[in-house]
Order: structure tokens, then C-alpha cells, then sequence
């Protein structure tokens, strides 16, 4: 199967604000958080999205409201473009009452579904099912929603990754699956787990349209998305894009990080998408250095009132300990007529 | 005697695989990120240098496929160790363990044994949520067919992987996530290995039984010295073996006690504190002074914050109170 010519899309200047605006809040974001962990404020398991902002920010580009997201556990940078508020997103890493998911997820389990933000989910593979559900009850009912589902290589050696694709080509279902090909799932490289390394082969292999994508570049991530999300808009089945990209940091604030050349860690760094982008703009005038600063002054504010927001919240009361168990009954219905 | 070593949980696990791969060629370790990675709570950091890529196998994200491939290789011979790195993460590999390894035996008349050691991490403490910090051994211990382990100890933690590779079944060895980090005292030298049949009494005392395992041992520890203090004395039983259960060592204990007290990180409905309640009541109803009393999780997910989590889990504080009712009643 044969991915369509990629078509060239003009950035207007407003556009390249809004793109490199977007990746500079998830990477500063990223970055509070790596000191609010030191500070034990946030605890737990952290992973961050540090070097791979190209995929949600592009990604997200492509997304209308109606449409639907799955991510994983390192899904602060999906959460945060698609309009969760980052006061919400950081209070939940906090632990506290007005965190997205009232604090009971952190981190790993960030929802929101008025923004049909389904989760942060830690089982690695575990969300691919819950996509395909999601993309069959749209099926079902007649809408034309996106269900984009977000996940790691890593997943695509679990059974769930298999089925989910099968049954969403069999049933030609409305997802879109990204996987966020970052080259290692935790120590593990991909040529160590995959007897066939390109994952959209496998993808292939159940009959869907799959693309390789430069994920490190923000501009060929929202094109090959667009591209991708209109195909499955207008009912052709589910789409594949496997997005090559890299993470800077750790696989979690546990890891050592002693499986990587630094070399190959620095190498990836020089094609980051922030700097790339950065340079970019730049070099053609569509941004200037002071837009940039503006940028960063914007997203520093943003920040600094998401962490005190966080703060300032209470936590949730410990008699509420069991509430949010089983959603309440509702209102009994009327006897049967007999 | 020997004088004894102090070491870590991690430590204990780490020689205790070591030594299993020096005694015995047909032992070998896979699971995620057992090699280059060293293991995820590190258990197995260096092994694979020493060992090489054939007997420390990394695998890829395939619990269902690993843990089967160590059922189908013990079945063909050799001793497999399977790491899973938590029990949550087990589930996928469910249907393995319970369809395949727990009924071979039965089904082919008796033809096929299943010499498979299948470890993991389980509980919570560490602020993980609810993907991440249950405690389902009791969905292994439901199980005929299989035998399940709780090693509590570092001393346990160091001998018993070599008993549970001595069995001709598959033992699921669970290693509570919050002892990792801990030190206790192992043998200096000789035989390590220990006896995976019987519970262990790790205090002596007249008043009350207090009966747990795994995590929850530390805890219940910590109780009976508070309770000390006011003169309350508890026999603390650590289970050890979660099937078969040693029955005999409980109900010894309950009748010198004559009043039971189990402290079970699992939910409170269908747990193994029930299944020892039950026990109890069947067998030494009459010896009882008081109802048997359980200190177990909420009936909620794990929620990860630390107030809620504590709140969600079994502490020293709740056993004491527990405890203190049991007794002055
Ligand atoms: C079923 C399951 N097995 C193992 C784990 C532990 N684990 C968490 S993340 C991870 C690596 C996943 O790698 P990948 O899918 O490539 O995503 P990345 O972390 O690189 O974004 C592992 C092994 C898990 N969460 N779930
Ligand atoms: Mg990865």
C-alpha cells in the first residue's frame, strides 16, 4: 500500500507562531515539571515528552473538537494542546481536587472528556481497544468523528496492538493511530524487540494505509495528519502514521538512562524539533527574535500560574476516598405497564 | 552457625537468581528489560554481562507471548525464570498462567509438569495509581494448579527462588514493591534455600493473632511494637505461602490467641483475608474469644495521592486500632 505524495502547505506567519508557540509550552512545561519532581511535589511515575513536541503539537493540528483522543502515560504535551488547561493539568500531577481528573490519575492518567480527552492510559497497548470502541460507537451512530489513538513502538509487540488493528480494518472504523516510533520502549531499542522494525508494515499487513512521518518536524507532522485524519473523516477506514522521533530525557524520573550512546542522545538533540523549527522561522523571516521572546514570556507566565495555581489548591477530602467507584444509578424508571 | 550478612530485597533477588543461574544450566531469566536495563526495580542489574543474551532474555512488550514461551520452555525442559514487571501488567498474561500452566497437568491425566517460576512486583505505597499498585495475588491463590509465594523477607526473598525452582509446578513468586529498597539479614553461607510449605511466626505473643503477608508484614510488625507498649502481645504469622495455605500454623496460633486479626493489602471483598476468615470460622470458631477481624484495601482503584492512597491501604495505625478494639472488648 502506498502512502499519497506528500503535498506542501504554505505556514502563514500567524501559523508558525501558533505551531512553535504550542511546542515551546509543552517543553517548558516538561521542564517545570522535571523540577517540581525534584521538589517532590509531583510524585510517582513522570515521563516526558521532551524532544518528541513535534508529534502532539502537529498531530493535534488535525483534530477538530468532535473528534476523540486515547494517549498513554506520556501524554502531558497531547493533553496540554488539545485545551486542557495547564492550571488543570499540573494541579492533577499535584495530586489535587481541581486537577483534570480530580487528582485521583496524576500524571500517567491525565482525562478531560469535555474536550473528549480519554486518557493517559499506563497499560502499554491498552488504549488501542478503547480507540477502536470509541471509533465503532461513532460508526454506530453516524458520526463523523476522528478517534486518534497515541501510542509507543513498543506497544506494537503486545497482542492488543494486533487485534485493535484487525478489527478496525475489518470493520473499516474512523481511528486514526499514531505511533510515536521514539526508537527505545524504556531500555529496550526497537531492533531488540521487532523482528520487522518499520512499524507501519504491520500496520500494512491488515490492510491500512500507513505513512512514515519525520516527527521531529512539526510542519510534516501536521500535513501527514491532515492528510491521514481527512481520509478516515470521510469514512475510509482507519489510517496509520508511524512518526519517527526521539526522547531527550529518560524513559521515567527512575531510569538511569544507561542503554543509549550519548553520542546518538546528542546526535537527535541537533535535529530537535524546537531548535529545528526555531531555525527555521528565522531563517525565512516568518518570525523574528522578539516574537520568539514574546513567546517565551508568555508560556514562563502561563507556567508560573498553572504551578501556583496547583499550589493553592486543596486536596480532595479524605472522606471522599470511594466516591467516583461506580457512576450513580439513575432515577429508577417506572414500573413496566403490564 | 555462620555469622550473617546484612543485604537489600533487590540484593537478595539479585544473588538468588545469580545462584540459580550458576547451580543449575537450564535456568534462565526473561522478561522486559531484564538485561540491558538491568531489570525494572533493577533486580537484575549485571546478569546479563556475566550471563550473556541467551540465558538473561530481553523481551518485547509480549507478556502473554513471554509468559506462554516460559510455560511451553519449562514444558520442554528447562527451568525458566519469567519476570513481569507488575502484577497489573500480569493480567495480559492471564490467560496463560490460568488456561495453561495451572491445567496441563490435570488435563493430559497427569503427563505434563510446568516447572515454571513466574515473578512479580505488586501493592502500592509509591504514589502510582491505579494501573500500577494492586494487589491481585489472591487471583493466583484462587487457582488450582498453581502455587503462589509472598517472600516478605530479604532472607525469604534470597532463599526462596530456589525452592520455587525446585517444584514441579508453576509457583508465582510476588515481591511487594516497597521492600526492594529494604536490608535484613540473610545466612552468611551454606544452604539459603528455605521452605516455601510453611507460614513463618515472626513474633511470639499470647493476645492476638495478627496474620498477613508480603508488604503488609513490615506493617504488622510495626503494630504489635506499638501494641507492646500497651501491653496487647501479637503473634505475628507471615502467610509466606499463599496456596496452599498453612493452615495448621493459623489455627495453632488462634487457638493459643483466641482472637484473629489479618492484614491483607487486597480488597476487603473476595480476598485471601476472606478465604482465612473463613478458615478460621470452620475450624476453630470455638476457640474464639472474639469475631475475626480484617484490615484490608478499600474498595476503591488506587488513587494516587499520597493521603488517599495511605487512606486506600492498610497502615499501622488502622492494624493497631484494629487491633486495640479486638482485644478490649
Ligand atoms: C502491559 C505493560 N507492560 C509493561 C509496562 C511497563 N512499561 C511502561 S512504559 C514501557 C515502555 C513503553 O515503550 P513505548 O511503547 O515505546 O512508549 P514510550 O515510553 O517510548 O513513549 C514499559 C515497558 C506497562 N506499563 N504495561
Ligand atoms: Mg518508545
Amino acid at each position: 500500500m502506498t502512502a499519497p505524495e506528500p503535498h506542501k502547505v504554505r505556514v502563514t506567519r500567524e501559523h508558525a507562531r501558533e505551531l512553535l508557540r504550542q511546542m515551546i509550552l509543552v517543553r517548558r512545561f516538561e521542564e517545570a515539571c522535571i523540577e517540581l519532581y525534584g521538589a517532590q511535589k509531583i510524585r510517582g511515575f513522570l515521563h516526558l515528552y521532551i524532544g518528541e513536541e513535534a508529534n502532539a503539537v502537529g498531530v493535534m493540528q488535525a483534530l477538530t473538537p468532535d473528534d476523540a483522543i486515547v494517549a498513554t502515560y506520556r501524554e502531558h504535551g497531547h493533553a496540554l494542546i488539545r485545551g486542557i488547561p495547564p492550571t488543570a493539568v499540573m494541579a492533577e500531577m499535584f495530586g489535587k481536587a481541581t486537577g483534570c481528573s480530580r487528582g485521583r490519575g496524576g500524571s500517567m492518567h491525565l482525562f478531560d472528556v469535555s474536550r473528549r480527552f480519554y486518557g493517559g492510559n499506563a497499560i502499554v497497548g491498552g488504549g488501542l481497544p478503547l480507540a477502536v470502541g470509541l471509533a465503532l460507537a461513532d460508526k454506530l451512530r453516524g458520526l463523523a468523528r476522528v478517534t486518534c489513538c497515541i501510542f509507543g513502538e513498543g506497544a506494537a509487540a503486545e497482542g492488543e496492538f494486533h487485534e485493535s488493528l484487525n478489527l478496525a480494518a475489518l470493520w473499516k472504523l474512523p481511528v486514526l493511530f499514531v505511533c510515536e516510533n521514539n526508537r527505545y520502549a524504556m531500555g529496550t531499542a526497537i531492533e531488540r524487540s521487532e523482528s520487522v522494525p518499520d512499524i507501519r508494515r504491520h500496520a500494512e499487513a491488515y490492510g491500512i494505509v500507513a505513512e512514515e512521518v519525520d516527527g521531529m518536524n512539526v510542519v510534516d507532522v501536521e500535513v501527514a495528519a491532515r492528510r491521514a485524519a481527512e481520509a478516515v473523516r470521510a469514512g475510509d477506514g482507519p489510517r496509520f502514521l508511524e512518526n519517527h522521533t526521539y526522547r531527550f530525557r529518560a524513559h521515567s524520573m527512575f531510569d538511569p538512562d544507561l542503554y543509549r550512546d550519548k553520542a546518538e542522545v546528542e546526535a537527535w538533540k541537533q535535529r530537535g524539533p524546537v531548535v529545528r523549527f526555531t531555525q527555521w522561522v528565522l531563517d525565512t523571516n516568518t518570525l523574528h527574535r522578539a516574537d520568539i521572546d514574546a513567546i517565551e514570556t508568555e508560556v514562563a507566565q502561563t507556567i508560573a500560574d498553572a504551578v501556583a495555581f496547583a499550589e493553592a489548591s486543596p486536596l480532595e477530602p479524605v472522606e471522599d476516598l470511594l466516591r467516583d467507584v461506580y457512576a450513580p444509578r439513575p432515577a429508577a424508571p417506572g414500573a413496566p405497564a403490564s | 552457625m555462620s555469622a550473617t550478612r546484612r543485604i537489600t530485597y533487590r540484593e537478595a533477588v539479585r544473588e538468588a537468581l545469580r545462584e540459580a543461574l550458576l547451580r543449575d544450566p537450564r535456568v534462565f531469566l526473561m522478561g522486559e528489560d531484564v538485561g540491558r536495563y538491568g531489570g525494572s526495580y533493577a533486580c537484575s542489574s549485571g546478569l546479563l554481562a556475566e550471563f550473556g543474551e541467551e540465558r538473561i532474555r530481553d523481551t518485547p512488550l509480549s507478556e502473554s507471548g513471554f509468559v506462554g514461551a516460559g510455560i511451553g520452555a519449562a514444558i520442554g525442559g528447562m527451568r525458566p525464570i519469567v519476570e513481569v514487571m507488575t502484577v497489573n501488567f500480569s493480567l495480559l498474561a492471564l490467560d496463560q498462567i490460568v488456561n495453561n500452566a495451572a491445567t496441563v497437568r490435570h488435563m493430559s491425566g497427569g503427563q505434563i509438569a510446568v516447572p515454571v517460576v513466574i515473578r512479580m512486583a505488586t501493592g502500592a505505597g509509591r504514589q502510582l495509581a491505579a494501573q500500577h499498585s494492586h494487589s491481585l495475588e489472591c487471583w493466583y491463590a484462587h487457582v488450582p494448579g498453581i502455587r503462589a509465594v509472598a517472600p516478605a523477607t530479604v532472607a525469604d526473598a534470597r532463599g526462596m527462588l530456589w525452592t520455587a525452582l525446585q517444584e514441579p509446578n508453576p509457583v508465582v513468586i510476588f515481591e511487594h514493591a516497597t521492600l526492594y529498597n529494604d536490608e535484613g539479614e540473610v545466612p552468611g553461607e551454606g544452604e539459603l534455600a528455605v521452605d516455601i510449605d510453611r507460614a513463618a511466626v515472626r513474633r511470639a505473643g499470647d493476645d492476638l493473632s495478627l496474620i498477613t503477608y508480603g508488604g503488609s508484614l513490615k506493617k504488622a510488625l510495626a503494630a504489635a511494637d506499638a501494641l507492646a507498649g500497651e501491653r496487647i502481645g501479637c503473634e505475628v504469622i507471615d502467610l509466606r505461602t499463599l496456596r496452599p495455605l498453612d493452615e495448621e500454623t493459623i489455627l495453632a496460633s488462634v487457638r493459643r490467641t483466641h482472637r484473629a486479626l489479618i492484614v491483607d493489602e487486597g480488597w476487603r471483598s473476595g480476598s485471601l483475608a476472606g478465604e482465612i476468615a473463613a478458615r478460621i470460622a470452620e475450624e476453630a470458631f470455638f476457640d474464639l474469644d472474639a469475631p475475626v477481624r480484617r484490615v484490608c484495601s478499600a474498595e476503591v482503584p488506587i488513587p494516587y495521592p499520597r493521603h488517599l492512597e495511605e487512606a486506600a491501604t492498610p497502615q499501622v495505625d488502622g492494624i493497631v486500632a484494629a487491633a486495640r478494639g479486638l482485644v478490649r472488648r
